[in-house]
């Protein structure tokens, strides 16, 4: 049985590595683009998943983590003239430092008073950011279109041999992706290692784990610095992305929009949170489609989402378990 | 022979109730003890001060030489002390045999998870999540937890709960075998004075927080004292 399962995650992973290789042969370049930004999602998403999916710790201000690893390339490469390549596992352990330096403490705290305290460092963000605007450069933030650091640039065209011309965006694309999906197989990792069944532990029961040798504190600290690590390299692509960063781009609705995403993913799920952050970036599109009056498009995405919730409660992954489970236990039938 | 566990003098109170009233009592080892009392006579808290899952506001826990209020409570599992729970304690979206897993995960026992769902008799509902399962194959599963660390000390709050007449009796055998199996030592509260008086060695009664009575299980069941406890509280006596 195991082993009939194990081909079948294979064989998905192949098949969703092949997708993302070919999807730019077959988009424009302005889709592309997007791609990119739902890579960058995935990305931020997954880490999401490991505290809050995993060890049922809310956290309302990954943004800031992000903030975090997008302020770091955007001052290494414009300040320093670092390589932004370089910047993005920089980004991401000082996210991770930050995460623990702030999950140690916060984490004493029980549900609703931490997910209270990540929502105040969510608030916090773009001021502290104004406030140190020597390093920040303030409410207009950092600007990357002249940096030397940013690979590609300025003309990133390469033809490839079947007449496929690859863009900057492509590059992004490729780039963000490549990431992702190794980030991707870490958290498969972690999923099946040890410490993550002490982290779905903890977020079943407590005190059984406790009870059972876990020791709370120092996991729910790894994995709240874990998942900022995720967000720090998000936050650093997206940097780079943007060709810039500013305060504005990292509101509360940041954060919100982070566990938006995982819940439609699916909490606990691995794959399916691609879903997640296509569905952040496509579908404000899509409401700004329907309607551009003021407010319309905030109602449609909020009627939308709550639409979401109540027909697929545990996401697009619950979706895939449920349509997957009876086959399979109907050709491996177990009791 | 120096006793596995000792408990001096441990008082725990919450608010104005004296759950345990400066109780002592040693687990000598190799045993099965029995710890038997009316509802609310602070079997259960014994378990958790035990456990470190509460602090005990008075006295000394010592196990296998090691002071276990100075042991956190991660530690506790992994120094050999392992339990199960009166209302059972599982990770119900976990497989039933990543359940066992954990425990196997805090230190190793002689078996595998897998080898210790067999010897309960579960290895059917492996890949199963633990939600849903009925309430006695839960205490199945907590009890291949329990073991899958390896114990040498099984402190077990009612597995009897749940089960009829007929299982209860193999549930004693159970015991007995596991006991020489694992080479444990077990601390027994139970419910059913059968159950207890026929495969325990010696036999510990708790009233109101206060230990009134120890011995083996034909001294206790004489005991004067016990007798009107369980008076005091005939439900019980089933
Ligand atoms: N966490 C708690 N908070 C407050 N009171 C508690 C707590 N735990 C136990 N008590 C009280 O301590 C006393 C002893 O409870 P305990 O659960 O240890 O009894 P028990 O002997 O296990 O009873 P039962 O046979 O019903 O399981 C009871 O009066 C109970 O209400
Ligand atoms: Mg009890």
């Amino acid at each position: 049985m195991t082993a009939f399962r194990y081909a079948l995650r294979v064989f998905g992973f192949v098949l969703f590595v092949a997708i993302v290789v070919y999807l730019p042969f077959r988009i424009s370049d302005f889709r592309a683009s997007e791609f990119a930004l739902i890579g960058i999602y995935f990305i931020a998403i997954l880490g999401l998943n490991v505290l809050t999916g995993y060890t049922g710790v809310i956290s309302l201000g990954h943004g800031a983590f992000m903030a975090l690893g997008a302020y770091t390339t955007a001052i290494l490469v414009a300040d320093h003239g670092m390589r932004d390549l370089w910047t993005i596992p920089l980004a991401g352990l000082l996210a991770a430092a930050a995460g623990a330096a702030f999950g140690l403490p916060a984490l004493r705290l029980s549900g609703p008073y931490l997910a209270l305290t990540t929502f105040g460092v969510a608030v916090a963000t773009p001021i502290v950011i104004k406030k140190f605007d020597g390093l920040t450069g303030g409410s207009g933030g950092i600007n990357l279109f002249e940096a030397e650091g940013i690979t590609g640039l300025p003309e990133f065209i390469v033809t490839l041999p079947g007449g496929k011309v690859l863009s900057f965006n492509d590059w992004l694309y490729y780039l963000a992706w490549t990431i992702a999906l190794v980030l991707f197989a870490v958290a498969w990792a972690i999923h099946h290692s040890h410490f993550g069944r002490s982290l779905r532990a903890i977020r079943d029961n407590e005190i059984a784990a406790a009870a059972s040798g876990v020791w709370l504190a120092s996991h729910k600290t790894l994995a709240f610095s874990i998942s900022a690590f995720y967000a720090g390299v998000a936050g650093s692509l997206l940097a780079i992305w943007a060709f810039s960063v500013q305060p504005g781009a990292f509101p509360v609705d940041r954060s919100i929009a982070l566990l938006v995403g995982l819940a439609v993913g699916g909490l606990g799920s691995l794959a399916p949170l691609a879903a997640g952050a296509a569905f952040l970036v496509f579908l404000p599109q899509l409401a700004q489609g329907i309607s551009k009056a003021p407010g319309v498009p905030a109602v449609i995405y909020g009627a939308v989402l709550i639409a979401l919730m109540i027909v697929l409660p545990m996401g697009v992954g619950g979706l895939l378990r449920w349509i997957t489970g009876p086959l399979t236990s109907r050709l491996y039938p177990r009791s | 022979m120096a006793a596995l566990l000792s408990v001096e003098n441990v008082t725990r109170r919450f608010g104005g109730v004296v759950a345990l009233d400066g109780v002592s009592f040693d687990v000598p080892a190799g045993e099965i003890v029995g710890l038997i009392g009316p509802n609310g006579a602070g079997k259960t808290t014994a378990f958790n001060v035990i456990t470190r899952l509460y602090r005990p506001d008075e006295g000394r826990i010592v196990f296998d030489g090691h002071d276990l209020l100075r042991t956190p409570v991660h530690r506790v599992v992994k120094r050999g002390v392992a339990r199960t729970f009166q209302n059972v304690a599982l990770w119900p979206t976990l497989s039933v045999l990543d359940n066992v897993k954990i425990g196997a995960q805090a230190r190793r026992g002689v078996r595998s998870a897998e080898e210790l769902l067999e010897y309960v008799g579960l290895s059917g509902l492996a890949h199963r999540p633990a939600a849903g399962l009925p309430f006695g194959t839960l205490k199945r599963v907590e009890l291949a937890r329990a073991l899958a660390s390896g114990p040498q000390l099984l402190l077990l709050d009612e597995p009897a709960g749940g089960l009829n007449h007929e299982e209860v009796g193999e549930l004693g055998r159970f015991i007995q075998q596991l006991r020489a199996d694992f080479d444990a030592t077990v601390l027994l509260v139970e419910h059913h004075m059968n159950l207890v008086m026929g495969i325990s060695d010696r036999v510990y009664v708790l009233n109101f927080g206060r230990l009134i009575s120890g011995g083996t299980p034909q001294e206790v069941q004489r005991d004067p004292a016990v007798i009107e406890a369980y008076l005091g509280d005939a439900s019980a006596a089933a």
